[in-house]
């Protein structure tokens, strides 16, 4: 399934002398949830306001199903922006209903549609209260059923996952699972690697206005090599410098975090590290999207 | 498929139905509203105290109707008016009297046939006792005669009556009419400056609550624009026809407005002048409200707005009072600026003759038309800019 919904297709956007967006090009395809992660200031919401449109691109287009990104195709998109914000004196219920239909839904069915999603998202004893006399996270939970009120076709989703307690993060993420079930493309921004490593299909990796990975976190992992972590009490500092395709990542107390290249022999470095006393601990494993983001992130500090 | 904007009309509709529905039920609006309608009652009141008696009266007599003097004295006096009677040495010296104030009436000539000299128009009671004395005086001279048919003498009697004379006649309702005026550019003024800065706090809301970034994802920044100032203009719409159906009640009812004709031309203009000076002034306030984020900032754009107004409406005021023909009154009255103000004012005094109420209306449409280019420019370029006040330069980019 290669049905393209949204594709970002080398947006640029500077302010004055900032450059915010350099390039920036993905896709995102029905019913999977994208991951967008990069830390602050790498332009990942410049990248989800020119999407819909609030901000203006200086170069690069904005494609949904394949054509230029209009503004009726931008009514079927469900956005939670990064600085929230709602009327503050409208009453819960009232305003769900007015997004609605501001969103070309009749009447009734915004009605109809608040009502469930006030339910669902945990704010059935706050449907008639004002959206300043709610606490923060709730008032958050309001913005996401605001995004989610009128059955958008596609999710752009700008950290939805702060501020929420563990309930409901739980709640939103399966509300997000589901909605890509029923082939809704999701792309959400956020800090929280683990929850973007087991939630999304496809992560896309941004540095400095540009993606510098992007896919399926196995796909991230093929690029990245293994990594081993070695536990020798007795082993000096520095018993692993030079051993053949290994490169040392650091060192906690009796712990050594080792990199193989391709091809590098494992077994070769058990030996170096029995020849220098007891081994407590040696495993193998892939680096985590933490770790992946990491490497990434360095490798910007390396290259500034 | 290029549907080109999806239900326009009806999403500026769902947001003008929002903006009225939120203001109609907020409390200032019903205090507002209440606010203005006792003013005016006060106002239509202490018009009728005013304008209906005036303290007492000097009148002066000269040649044979100095004789006069003590049945005037007492006939003003049962029918409630003191009235002071002075002799003048001759008519032309009464005239003069007359003329500079100090007299509100002389009277001269013979007993049955007296001539009175006012300067614009003679007072009620004065008159029915000088004419309830000449009848008496008619009445007495055809008893002296004899075999006399009573038929003839109620005849007499009947045609016996004074001749009054105005130095400088004047419209008899002006009082009333300047007073109309008067109201209508209270109510005019109050109407803009008040739903003016509603539009442009409810931008600063949109602004500082951030909701706007959530509503432009979805609507363009000319449909929030237009929902916002139809729906707050009904409104003051609503506002206007209550307090001026509440004004023209009680001018009715108190009889303070001898012309019931005039109170409702003067709503009528009061409601078409209130549309073309909001329309004027909403993208003004509303482009001025988007320059800014915070509530705490919105009075120092809106400030240089709400003077122009109050300038209109102290000046035209003040013009029109003195003279509400004077040129200065008729060229202000004519700019778009102040012709929401003032015109109606005008209107209402009686004094604007058609086709300066038409060229007025033309010159009103034309600025909104630029005015509406300008603010809507200014609005979708700033609306978005948060933080520091958006320079004009860079929102017009
Ligand atoms: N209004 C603005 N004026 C000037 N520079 C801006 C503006 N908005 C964003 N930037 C700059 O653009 C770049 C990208 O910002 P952006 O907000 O897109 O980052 P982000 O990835 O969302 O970061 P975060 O994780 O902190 O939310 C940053 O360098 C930022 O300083
Ligand atoms: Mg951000």
């Amino acid at each position: 399934m290669h049905d393209t919904v949204l594709a970002v297709d080398r947006i640029a956007k500077r302010y004055g002398d900032v450059v915010a967006l350099d390039g920036m090009t993905f896709d995102v395809r029905a019913g999977e949830l994208f991951g967008f992660v990069g830390s602050n200031g790498a332009g990942k919401t410049t990248t989800m306001r020119i999407v819909l449109g609030v901000l203006a691109a200086d170069a690069g287009e904005v494609r949904w199903r394949g054509r230029p990104i209009t503004l009726a195709d931008r009514r079927r998109i469900g956005y939670l922006p990064e600085e929230r914000g709602l009327y503050p004196r409208m009453r819960v219920l009232d305003h769900l209903v007015y997004l609605g239909e501001l969103h070309g839904m009749g009447t009734n069915a915004a009605i109809g549609a608040a009502e469930r999603w006030i339910s669902r998202i945990g704010l059935r004893a706050h449907r008639d209260d004002r959206v300043q006399q709610l606490s923060l996270g709730n008032q958050q939970r309001v913005q996401l059923a605001a995004a989610l009120v009128h059955a958008p076709e596609a999710l752009v989703l700008d950290e939805p996952f702060s501020g929420l307690d563990p309930v409901a993060v739980d709640v939103l993420a399966a509300v997000l699972r589901e909605r890509a079930e029923a082939g809704v493309p999701v792309i959400f921004s956020s800090h929280q690697l683990d929850l973007v490593e087991r939630l999304c299909d496809r992560v896309g990796i941004v540095r400095s206005g540009r993606m510098v990975a992007c896919g399926t976190v196995d796909e991230l992992r093929a690029g990245g090599s293994a990594r081993l972590t070695v536990t020798a009490p007795q082993a000096p500092p520095g018993w692993a410098d030079g051993l053949p395709g290994v490169r040392v990542l650091g060192t906690e107390g009796p712990r050594t975090l080792l990199e193989l290249a391709d091809g590098a022999d494992d077994q070769s470095v058990l030996r170096a590290a029995l020849a220098t006393g007891p081994v407590q601990e040696f495993s193998r494993h892939r680096p985590s999207l933490t770790e992946l983001f990491r490497d990434a992130v360095t490798a910007e500090t390396r290259a500034a | 498929m290029s549907e080109p904007e999806p239900g326009s009309g009806r999403t500026v509709l769902l947001v003008a139905r929002r903006e009225f529905r939120t203001r109609v039920r907020s409390r200032s609006f019903a205090i507002g509203t209440g606010l203005i309608v006792v003013l005016l009652a006060g106002l239509v009141l202490m018009q009728s105290l005013l304008f209906g008696r005036s303290e007492h009266t000097t009148v002066g007599l000269a040649g044979q109707a100095t004789a006069l003097a003590a049945p005037l004295r007492s006939t003003a006096h049962t029918l409630g008016r003191d009235v002071d009677v002075q002799e003048v040495t001759g008519p032309a010296a009464g005239v003069e009297a007359v003329r500079s104030g100090r007299l509100d009436a002389l009277v001269t000539g013979a007993p049955d046939a007296l001539r009175v000299t006012v300067k614009d128009q003679l007072d009620g009671t004065v008159r029915a006792a000088l004419v309830s004395i000449v009848q008496q005086q008619v009445l007495d001279a055809q008893f002296a005669e004899v075999g006399l048919d009573p038929k003839q003498v109620s005849q007499n009697v009947a045609a016996a009556g004074i001749r009054v004379t105005a130095l400088e006649p004047a419209d008899p309702q002006r009082g009333q009419r300047l007073a109309l005026g008067f109201v209508t550019a209270f109510v005019l003024y109050f109407s803009l400056v008040f739903f003016g800065s509603a539009v442009a706090q409810g931008v600063v809301e949109e602004k500082s609550s951030r909701v706007v970034e959530v509503l432009l994802a979805t609507v363009r920044p000319w449909q929030l624009l237009a929902g916002k100032v139809l729906g707050l203009g009904a409104v003051g719409l609503l506002q206007l026809l209550v307090i001026g159906a509440a004004g023209v009640g009680l001018a009715t009812a108190t009889h303070a407005l001898p012309v019931p004709g005039a109170a409702l031309g003067a709503l009528g203009a009061g409601v078409l002048w209130y549309l073309l000076g909001y329309f004027l002034y909403a993208t003004v306030f509303a482009a001025a409200g988007s320059l800014v984020s915070r509530q705490e900032d919105v009075q120092g754009v809106l400030t240089p707005i709400i003077l122009v107004i109050a300038v209109a409406f102290v000046v035209g005021v003040n013009l029109l009072l003195r003279d509400p023909a004077d040129p200065a009154s008729t060229v202000l009255s004519l700019l778009p600026p102040f012709a929401p103000v003032l015109m109606p004012g005008r209107i209402a005094a009686g004094v604007a003759p058609a086709w300066q109420v038409l060229l007025a209306v033309l010159l009103a449409l034309a600025a909104i038309a630029a005015l509406t280019w300008l603010g809507g420019r200014i609005y979708a370029g700033a609306v978005l800019r948060t933080g520091a006040r958006v320079r004009l330069r860079d929102a017009l980019r």
